[in-house]
């Protein structure tokens, strides 16, 4: 709860404003991003680069460049780095850090993709010479074309989906009656949700399995969508975070919605949603790679080979050719890695703020 | 309805007063039934996949049941066969020596590496991106790609990589002693980057004034890391410790798919027996697998209690 939960605590007229300060190049030390201007000015420079950059970042991921990493420091001061020793040690192990950093996360990932273009025999016995025997496309071809690798892709992506629509709709409309509407039962409801955030996952595993094959209403779950989909909705970990960010949003402003005669439901989707983009974006992110990590669950209750995620399908690969094995882990990596070095901004601060809402 | 009366009011009469005000009209028109049906999702999902799986968990750990025919009772019987089975010192060896091969590896590395991160003057996001880069591999892939890595043949990847500097070759996975250091070495490549991400965002946050007041002390830049920097993390590293173990002990990925618990049960994990007890081949042993959790979840929460009140003086958060 330290500057995290501060920065996207501030108002969204602020996060229109706070991209635009990088471009001014006065530093602004000390100076809450709303006040970066003269508000007609920085609305404009804020929807003009809001424009230039389209919608990936979205506001909120952006602000954590904004002013307030101008102002902060770190251990070593200015003073600091201009002694030689001081820079040269520190300027040394930066560069350690980079090659272990780059050998260390980047290297395997990049063996990976090797692999995937050389022929299964020199994987075999040459597995860190480059293509010692030529190049080859004919792993991905095998993955792609005899093992459906496509097919599975997709089966994710509609557990991805359902999951990510499930999650924002519990997170979004049980954070607007928690902190908004906060009938006389919320802060029982609130207590109900924060407790099953100190329930270990590995209580629920069978008592949820149970639940699945045997639903209170309708057909057995298994082997339907609906088993990673509707579980996947009771994160209390997403109801608090979407219920923080409500609580730090003005109530002027539904108090002056109500009075014009907006309805809860006008005020939920015209006001609050829209108010509420940067935290939906985390929480989608969450979501999104949370259903493309997820194995266990999935593996337990998608077993028809028409729903089974990639996840699921890789693991009963294990024993195929290894070229080929190879090439499909490098296109079920493929997508992931795009998507966050697309989003790195969100995935960065969403990946920050787990930490600061579990601090 | 005003809670100053409600204070000076004895409970009786200000139900009375208030069922008197409240008709089902008043309450819609102020908004009590939209409240409810904004609730709703909130309420059938934790209802459902939350708060009566919870319930049902302590049923079932009473319960002999294999999910098909109708459970019957019985007693603590569940709680008595998995505390006697023979693997179950084994396991909870297993999952204890993970969990502490995961801090010995898992827990100073991201520490140095967010301290040093933090101090960059350029560059901190692609340093960020390159140590958060494995987060996003899918664990199934990861593990998959670890475990060729981990051929334990002298062409294997990590046995030739050893062999330049005339090390090894080792039987990584496939012998008893190196199996869960293989794992443990894999699950902390996947998981680190989280954890330095979570340090740099806590690391922000360490008041600029406290730097500028050690440096009139003349405080050297260590000492302004031991004294200034390591202090403010200090809230943030309790809960990441206890998250860890948390997270450590009911890990059950990596041995599963790795070794399947094996060579010899060197790697069957608590989880991995609960996994078995209910859906191996032999399973459906639902009752007895739904008490080992329970058990393992009542070890955690007094573990979790304990640390809290231990460090509960030293905290700052």
């Amino acid at each position: 709860m330290t500057a995290t939960s501060s920065s996207q605590g501030s108002p969204p007229p602020d996060s229109l404003a706070g991209p635009a300060v990088p471009a001014v190049p006065t530093p602004r030390a000390g100076v809450a991003p709303g006040h970066a201007g003269p508000p007609a000015t920085s609305a404009v420079l804020a929807r003009s680069l809001r424009a230039r950059r389209g919608a990936s970042g979205g506001p909120g991921g952006r602000r954590r460049r904004g002013p307030s990493d101008e102002r902060e420091r770190g251990a070593l001061s200015v003073a600091d780095w201009r002694r030689p020793q001081v820079a040269w040690t520190w300027r040394g192990m930066h560069l350690a850090l980079l090659v272990l950093l780059v050998v260390w996360c980047l290297g395997p990932l990049l063996l990976l993709a090797k692999f995937a273009f050389t022929p299964t025999q020199d994987i075999l016995t040459h597995p860190m010479a480059l293509f010692p025997n030529g190049f080859t496309t004919g792993n991905i071809e095998q993955a792609w074309t005899r093992y459906h690798i496509g097919r599975y892709f997709m089966n994710t992506v509609w557990v991805a989906l359902g999951s990510w629509f499930v999650q924002v709709l519990v997170a979004t409309t049980g954070g607007y009656v928690l902190s908004v509407l906060r009938p006389r039962w919320a802060k029982a409801l609130n207590w109900a949700v924060l407790t099953t955030l100190f329930v270990p996952a590995v209580v629920l595993l069978i008592p949820l399995y149970k639940i699945v094959v045997d639903p209170p209403v309708g057909e057995t779950l298994i082997n339907s969508y609906l088993a990673v989909w509707l579980p996947a909705g009771a994160s209390a970990f997403n109801v608090v975070l979407v219920s923080r960010f409500f609580d730090s949003l003005p109530r002027e402003i539904f108090e002056a919605a109500r009075v014009d005669g907006a309805g809860p439901l006008r005020v939920f989707w015209s006001i609050v949603l829209p108010m509420s983009r940067p935290i939906i974006g985390v929480v989608s992110v969450f979501a999104v790679i949370a259903s493309w990590k997820d194995f266990l669950w999935p593996f337990l209750v998608l077993k028809s080979e028409t729903v089974k995620p990639l996840s699921v399908y890789l693991q009963s690969m294990a024993n195929v050719d290894k070229g080929t094995l190879m090439a499909a882990l490098a296109i079920s990596t493929l997508i992931p890695v795009v998507m966050f070095l697309l989003f790195q901004r969100m995935f960065l601060r969403g990946a920050g703020l787990g930490g600061a809402v579990k601090g | 309805m005003t809670t100053t009366d409600a204070v000076s009011v004895p409970p009786r009469v200000q139900r009375t007063r208030r069922e008197r005000r409240r008709t089902p009209v008043t309450w819609v028109r102020r908004g009590g039934l939209s409240a409810l049906l904004f609730a709703l999702p909130l309420l059938v999902i934790f209802g459902v996949f939350s708060w009566w799986p919870i319930v049902s968990a302590v049923e079932m750990s009473l319960q002999k049941t294999n999910l098909v025919d109708a459970p019957t009772w019985v007693g603590l019987d569940n709680f008595r066969a998995v505390l006697s089975d023979p693997l179950l010192p084994t396991v909870i060896k297993n999952t204890a020596w993970f969990a502490l091969l995961a801090l010995v590896f898992g827990y100073p590395i991201p520490l140095v590496g967010a301290v040093l991160m933090s101090e960059l003057r350029r560059r901190k996001g692609f340093y960020s991106v390159l140590a958060y880069l494995p987060v996003v591999v899918p664990p199934v892939v990861a593990v998959l790609l670890w475990k060729f890595f981990y051929d334990p043949r002298p062409q294997g990847v990590f046995n030739t990589v050893l062999g330049w500097v005339g090390l090894g070759p080792y039987p990584w996975l496939a012998d008893a002693t190196w199996a869960m250091p293989s794992l443990v070495l894999e699950a902390t490549w996947a998981a680190a980057g989280g954890t330095v991400i979570i340090y740099l965002a806590a690391l922000i946050s360490v008041p600029a004034e406290l730097y500028d007041a050690a440096e009139v002390d003349g405080a050297s830049v260590w000492r302004k890391i031991w004294h200034v920097t390591l202090p403010s993390l200090r809230g943030v590293l309790f809960i990441t410790l206890i998250l860890q173990v948390i997270g450590t002990a009911q890990i059950f990925l990596e041995p599963f798919l790795f070794t399947n618990g094996g060579p010899n049960h060197a790697t069957e994990t608590i989880m991995l027996r609960v996994y078995n007890l209910a859906f191996a081949n032999l399973g459906n042993n639902f009752g007895q697998a739904t008490a080992l959790s329970l058990l393992l979840a009542a070890f955690l929460a007094v573990a979790s209690l304990v640390y809290f009140r231990l460090t509960r003086s030293w905290s700052t958060s």
